[in-house]
Formats: structure tokens, sequence, C-alpha cells
């Protein structure tokens, strides 16, 4: 089913194709290349497409330094499994010494003082970090719109967005400026960007890759994830990333499967579910139509078609705002000027030290969802939003754990557009 | 009758105990005290982007020693939640607690009453919570933070509203102290702020059942001041009632200094602190066998060891109090009674009680001049308890004794060493203390003569005259029997 996926289309003036890790792992093992060449063709690339504005960070010197230590043990045989892999890593996950501005003005000189465990993890594999990409302000948002250092654009359409809050990220690899790209998906900022660029995008299940070093924004839903032009390619970036972490209590302490030998093309008996709650009559044809014709593509190879029915779907966008928020209000209130990121100047005492911080240091997007948690965890509020809040979140659950005792997977669409215009 | 007289105040406690774990809460960072600021930090007792905390399960160890030594109900389940608010100290901008499902719920504590009867305090709940930094106020107007105790773990322990006095408070305190004290998870020191504590205080007339509005007494750093702090509140309160004025619901702030509470700023205390749980961490689970095994590793109880020390070693209530007061006395009481030799049962409770007095007197005299704790005492085990046998047997007498014990505080070595060395040995031969007796009463004609027209009093000058030839070496009950022997045949011959 080779078709299913999305098809290679930049393919630039160096002898290997930068947007198949399989292509470049090979070229690389046989000597017709090395990963610092590599580097070097995504470096002159993040060149070429400036304009785009994908990256906050590009790490040109460290990242070729890096590639040819990986050369080196290429050399020795004991390179990792990713080598050759160049990856770009959105700016809300940590590198030690390294900026983590999360797209937000607060943390605009911000260094890091460790490294995520996912980031341990790629080195570990021998991948190579070329940058730090751009995103939504603390990842809310959907079109990378609300960063705070500029917006970035879709390179299949530039006056179009990437869609967000993992936009950087997307257009990293839709533009072969990375083979693969993390990214943090925490209400579709993973699958949405990816959709609307033309990439594969990835958001594991929750507690699947450790959330420590990712910094936060609504912790019981944030998972971090990975862009890729192809499914194999985001399968070797999980399965390096993935698996329970001592650092994050909430990482499930679960064996990883092989995901790349389960990735057989083989679908023959493959229960596909399509809940008609997401197919409504208002969904546009560009999208409906592409999605069916895969549905088909399923069924000529063997998967059987199911309609099920997630009944409370109409619930999960008030639900997430709710809870999502709630949280965020939370996980914010440590940029408060006092022991790192933006202090307001010539303050007068500690509250106005913090309205100032906070006044200056968030945007506008920000500053409404900490708004709206705050007000949903209120005394007097607590019981009408953020508690029935949870509950309805058990009841979605409880849709999906039914729907899962009938089929193995479902198809439903990302997006209910594609990409819009800037502005 | 005494307006006062009519009302009882109701008064509950909230204690947090600081536990001797070796790291904190919810990172590897140690929790040694008396570090350079900020020395004993990490990303995530920073509060820095991206860091999770993970639990350290001997808080959850020690926690559970707490409830089950206070007759709690230890959930099998509870979750933490998030206390949100702003302050330099907290760098996440919340404290990691628990909230709606704590660990240890409905437990209680008994208190010894000054008329000799036991009362039950009962415990709300019992939780887990990680403790704030330290903000610096230095003369600048410059504020300072240390983090070093940040993220360290504590236990809240929460009363229900059944303390009746400030005497009660403190009684009710005290145990608290000696309980954690000996479970070993906290040192107890008030001073020091490992032990604090929070007094909810309101009074209502006698025989009502409903509660009238409290207030909130804080900042009383050691157990004098709790029982002041509250008298004041509770005499405050009653004042105003008997002007005609309502109290009204505040937190107060207690200034050893001024011998007052003062309320705190409105603006400090108005929180809404909007828990919820935190989405960081996993239910703490906790099983029976986990429980069983705590269980079964808890030393005994204070008050269990101070009826068994009534029973089993036929002391005093007061002996027995005083040497179980801390864990390391009575120990070191046990330990020392353990060398004794097992005699029969008249001499073996005189032994044991010469050991309690001694522990009560010189050792406990000892470590207070030498401001130590029991722990850090060099004395070898055993030697108090040979130094009592050789005074029980009449090797040496009691007054020797005294200058056994320091000569053994000094030398470290063994009595029977040291008396050796120093002969010591009392003297229990008859023929050299008669001998000696004569010699006193050949010099002292005069005494003699005052004694034998009936001055009862100078034969207390003649003890003084043998003991002093003989260095305090001689048997005393030998001399007393000597001298009045030697005193009546003189009667006789004249
Ligand atoms: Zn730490």
């Amino acid at each position: 089913m080779q078709d299913f996926f999305i098809p290679s289309s930049l393919i630039i003036q160096e002898k290997c194709c930068l947007n198949d890790f399989e292509a470049l792992h090979t070229q690389l093992i046989a000597g017709e290349t090395s990963c610092e060449k590599i580097t070097q063709a995504y470096l002159r690339r993040i060149e070429q497409k400036k304009n785009l504005h994908a990256f906050l960070h590009v790490f040109a010197d460290e990242a070729a330094e890096r590639a040819r230590t990986v050369d080196r043990k290429l050399a020795d045989g004991t390179a990792g499994p990713l080598a050759g892999m160049v990856i770009a890593v959105k700016d809300v996950i940590c590198m030690k010494g390294h900026p983590v501005t999360c797209g937000s003005r607060m943390l605009e000189n911000f260094i890091s003082p460790y490294d995520a465990t996912v980031i341990q993890r790629l080195d570990a594999a021998d991948a190579v970090v070329i940058g730090k990409t751009n995103m939504d302000e603390f990842a809310m948002g959907s079109s990378t719109e609300n960063s705070a250092f500029g917006v970035t654009l879709n390179p299949m359409d530039e006056s179009r967005v990437p869609g967000g809050s993992s936009g950087g990220s997307a257009v990293a690899v839709a533009a072969s400026m990375a083979t693969t790209a993390l990214g943090s998906d925490t209400g579709g900022s993973i699958r949405q960007p990816a959709a609307l660029c033309g990439v594969v995008g990835l958001k594991p299940t929750y507690g699947r890759v450790s959330r420590y070093g990712l910094v936060a924004f609504a912790s019981s839903f944030d998972q971090i994830g990975s862009f890729g032009s192809t499914v194999r390619d985001v399968a070797y970036v999980l399965q390096t990333i993935a698996g329970h972490d001592p650092c994050d209590s909430t990482s499930a302490d679960l064996s990883v499967p092989d995901y790349l030998k389960a990735l057989t093309g083989d679908v023959k008996g493959l229960r596909v579910g399509i809940p008609t709650e997401y197919f409504t009559s208002a969904l546009e044809a560009e999208i409906s139509g592409p999605i069916m014709q895969k549905v088909d593509l399923l069924k000529r190879h063997g998967a059987s078609i199911k309609e099920i029915s997630l009944p409370h779907s109409e619930y999960t966008i008030a639900t997430y705002y709710i809870l999502s928020t709630a949280e965020a209000s939370s996980n914010l209130a440590r940029y408060d000027g006092a022991r790192y990121g933006r202090r307001a100047p010539g303050v007068k005492d500690l509250l106005e030290m913090y309205t100032q911080s906070r006044s200056e240091g968030f945007g506008n997007e920000v500053k409404r969802r900490i708004m709206l948690g705050t007000y949903v965890l209120s005394a007097g509020y607590y019981e009408a939003y953020y508690r029935k809040g949870q509950k309805v979140r058990r009841l979605i659950k409880q849709d999906f754990d039914r729907a899962f005792q009938e089929v193995d997977c479902l198809i439903t669409p990302t997006s209910p557009t594609s990409a819009f215009k800037i502005g | 009758m005494k307006f006062s007289e009519a009302y009882e105040p109701v008064i509950g406690l909230e204690v947090h105990a600081q536990l001797l774990t070796e790291s904190k809460a919810f990172c590897g960072c140690t929790t040694k005290f008396g570090n350079e600021p900020n020395t004993n930090v990490c990303p995530i007792c920073l509060g820095m982007p991206g860091v999770l905390p993970v639990l350290n399960k001997n808080v959850v160890e020690f926690v559970i020693r707490m409830g089950l030594a206070t007759n709690c109900r230890i959930a099998p389940r509870s979750i933490f939640a998030r206390k949100n608010y702003f302050y330099p100290d907290l760098p996440k901008g919340y404290q990691i607690s628990q909230y709606e499902e704590p660990i240890c719920t409905g437990g209680y504590v008994e208190i010894d009453l000054e008329d000799g009867t036991r009362k039950k305090i009962g415990l709300t709940r019992i939780h887990m919570e990680e403790d704030a930094g330290k903000s610096i106020h230095d003369q600048d107007a410059q504020t300072l933070m240390d983090i070093n105790r940040c993220g360290g773990p504590l236990i809240e322990i929460v009363s229900e509203p059944d303390v009746r006095s400030p005497r009660e408070a403190y009684l009710y305190l005290y145990k608290i102290r000696q309980i954690v004290t000996y479970l070993g998870i906290c040192d107890g020191n008030m001073e020091e702020g490992s032990l604090r504590c929070d007094a909810n205080v309101s009074v209502r007339k006698k025989g009502e059942t409903s509660f009238g509005t409290k207030t909130e007494v804080k900042n009383m750093n050691s157990f004098r001041n709790v029982e002041r702090a509250i008298e004041f509140e509770m005499n405050r309160q009653l004042r105003m009632l008997e002007d005609g004025e309502a109290v009204v619901q505040e937190t107060l702030l207690w200034d050893a200094d001024k011998n007052a509470a003062y309320p705190m700023r409105s603006k400090e205390e108005a929180h809404d602190y909007r828990y919820f749980p935190d989405p960081d961490l996993v239910p703490v689970l906790v099983d029976e066998p986990w429980i069983e095994r705590v269980k079964s590793n808890l030393p005994e109880h204070p008050t269990t060891r101070r009826d068994r020390f009534i029973s089993e070693y036929s002391l005093p209530w007061y002996d027995a109090n005083i040497l179980c007061e801390e864990r390391g006395i009575a120990d070191f009481f046990e330990a020392e009674i353990s060398h004794l030799h097992k005699d029969d049962g008249a001499k073996q409770k005189e032994k044991i009680k010469l050991v309690a007095n001694w522990v009560m007197t010189s050792v406990l005299r000892e470590l207070g001049q030498r401001k130590i704790r029991i722990e850090d005492f060099s004395l070898p085990t055993g030697r108090l308890a040979s130094m009592i046998e050789l005074q029980v047997d009449g090797t040496i007498s009691s007054r020797i004794s005294k200058e056994l014990w320091d000569e053994m505080l000094e030398s470290n070595e063994d009595p029977k060493v040291i008396i050796e060395k120093k002969g010591l040995a009392q003297v229990s031969d008859e023929g050299a203390i008669e001998k000696i007796v004569n010699e006193v009463l050949e010099k002292n004609k005069l005494q003699v003569e005052k004694f034998l027209s009936g001055s009862e009093r100078v034969f207390g000058f003649f003890v003084g005259e043998v003991m002093k030839a003989t260095k305090g070496k001689a048997n005393p009950t030998l001399v007393n029997s000597i001298l009045k022997r030697r005193l009546s045949e003189t009667v006789l011959s004249k």
C-alpha cells in the first residue's frame, strides 16, 4: 500500500533525497554520502527557505560538529540507529545550553539547564538536532500566528498558515529542512499542522513518550510526537523516544513494540471504524472526498469498514477548553519574573513585578487561556466547570473504549478545512 | 459567675512536620540543613520550565508510619493536588499537596491531662506536601531567596476541634512531637521550624454544640508560644463577646516579643487556592502488604512503652514518663537494664530503680551541659549497669560511685579497671575500720563527751571524720555500726 503514503515530492540537487530517512541511511551505510554532507544540505535548504520562518534557532556549527562525530562512529561501526537523521525540534522542548522560548517573549532569553528525555534518547541514537522551530506561544493556537517571533508560512502556498501550534516543525519537514521533526500535541498541535502541510504527523497515546523537558501547556493532554515525510520515518522517531521514563511518573511502564516491523502494509482483516459524528454534512468535500478514497483503498486491500458512534463528540471542544486552560493557568504560574524569564524593569513592589512581567511577557491568546483556566478553577465555579469537565472527559473516553472493542482503528478528518489564509 | 466561666474555647491544630528523608519529596536533592543558600537545588525544585515531579517513596513510608501510630485509616489510593498561589519562595506558583483524597484519615492521639486522666484528640487527616523556600528581607528592602528548603517533604497533621484549653493544645503538640521523634520521621525541633503549628480558635457557651466564629493563629515557634498565643486569642475573643462585639474570621500572627497576636493584612490572606488534582503525578497506591510491613517495623508507641515501664520495671509513673519522653533515652535505659545480672525480685527492682535515678539525673544533666543528644553520648553500653552492680554488691560506696561516674565519662574505661587503678574500692574490712574509728574517737575526746551528754548530732561528725580518713572509701553501713558499738562501749566503760 505504498500509494497510501505521502509521495516524496521535494528532491533537491544533492545525490540523496532529503525526505526519506531509510534512503538516506542506506546511502550512508553504503558510503555514498556522509552525515556531515546530509547536515550541510539541510543547512543550505534552511538558508534557501529562510522566508518561511520555520526556525527560531539554527545550530549550524554544532549540528555539523555532531554530524562529524556520527561519521566517525559510522566508520567505527558504533553508530546508533538514527545515524543520518537530521531532526528539527519544536522550541517547547528543552535542550541543555540552548534557548527554549516557547514562542514567547516571556522566555526570550531563557537558556535551559537540562536536556529533555526525548533529546537524550535522540542523542543516544545519533540523530543530529539542527535547530528549534517556531510555534504558537506556549503551544496555544492552531496557525503559528500566535508566536511572539513572527508567523511561519506554509511551503505549499506561502499566503497560507502551516497550522499549529507545531507549525515550524511541520514546515521544516514539508520543505525538506530536516528529515523529521519533533512537535507537541495537546489538542491537535501535531496532527493539524501535519494535515495542513501535507506531511505525516503522529500524536502518540498519552504516556507513551516522556514529557520530561517538554514545557507544559496542559499536562494531562500534552504529548511529544513527530513529523516525517513517511509513516516509516515517524515510526523510526517513535521507536527511539517511546518508553517509560523514571523522570515522568505519567509515562506508561509498558514495553515498546517494534513499530517498524509492524508496518507491513498488510491491512487484511483490519477493522476500521468511521465515527459518524466526524462526517457531518458541514464537512467540506475537499476534506471528506480524499478521506473516503483512502477508506476505499483500505477496503480493496481487505480491511473491513464499520460505521461507529462516539456519542459525546459534541462536548469534546468545550471539555478540552475547560480542562486544558485550567491546567495551563497553573502550569504558567511559574513565569512570574522572580527567578528566570522576563522581569519588568522599574517595578515598585512584588505585585507590580508579577503583573507587569506577565502583562509584558505573555501574548493575548495565552492571557485569555490563563484567565479562562483561573476562572474554571475558582471557588464557586469549580464544580460547574472543572469537575463537570472531568466527568465529561471520562464519558468521552468511554466512547472510545467502546469503539475500540469493535474496531482496531478510527479514520477521522484532522481539520475541517485545508490551510487557511494568514491573518 | 465570671463571664468567661460560662464559655469554653474550641481549638483545632494544624501541625506541619518536616520529614527526615534523605532527599526532597519530588526530586533527588538532599534535605540537609544548614548548607549554603541555593546549593541544595536542581531544575525540578527550582521549577524550571518542563520539569516534572517524581514522588520519593520514603515520604509515603514515613506518612504511613505516622498514620499507623495515630490510629488512622490508610487510604489504598490517594492523590496529590496543586495549591495555587503566587509567592517568590514558591517557584512553580503552586505547592504540591493533598486535598480531596489524603493518605491518612480519621485517627486520634491520646494526651495525658494533669489530673491523671487521658483524653483522645481526633485527627481529621494527615497528608503529604512539599515545603516552600525561604524569603530573606534584608535591610536594603531587597528580598533574597533561599530555595534549599523548597520541595522538602512535609506532612500536615490536622486535628479535630477537640482541644478545649491552651494547656491541652500544649500537651497535644507535645504528644505529636513525641510520636514523630519516636518514629524517627522528624526531629521535632520547633525553634528550627521542623515542627510548625497553626491553631484555629473559637469560643462558645458551655453546653452548646455549634461552633463560634474561628480565627487562625500562626507563627508560634515554640511550645510555650503555642500555649500563650492560644490563651491570648481565647481571651481576646471572650472580651469581644463580653463587649457585645462579633468575632471576625481572620488570620492572626503571633508576636512573641509583644506577647500578642495581630491580624495579617487582608490582602495576604484573601486566597482562593484553586486546588485541583496534579496531572503530573499518578495516584499513590498503598497495598495491604506495604501497610503490614510498615506496621511490623513500627517502634513501640511512647505511651505503650511508658505503661510497660511501670508494669515491667515497677517504676513510678513520674519516672516512666521522663524515661519515655525521648526514644533514645528509653532505649539507653533499657540497654543498661539488659546488662544487669538477673537477681531476685526485690534486689532487681532496687537495681532498676538505681539505673532509672541515674539516667534521670546524671545522664540527663550531662546531656544538657554538653548540649548533645543521647545518640551522641559516648559512654559504652553496660557501663552504668556494671557501676550499679558494684554499688549494690558493696564494692563501692554510693559516694564513690559519683567519683567513678565522672572518671568513666572522662576515660571511657571500664568501672572495674578504674576502681583497680584508683583504689576506689570500698573498705569493708571491719578490723581496719574499727582501727580508724578508734583513732577518730581518741583524737576527738571533746566531741565524745558531748555525744555522751546527749548531743546526738555529733554522731554525724564522727562519720564524716572516718570517711575523711578513708577518702570516702569506708563502707558507710559498717562505719555506722562500728561507731555505734564503740560509743556504747565507751558509755559502759564510764
Ligand atoms: Zn531539587
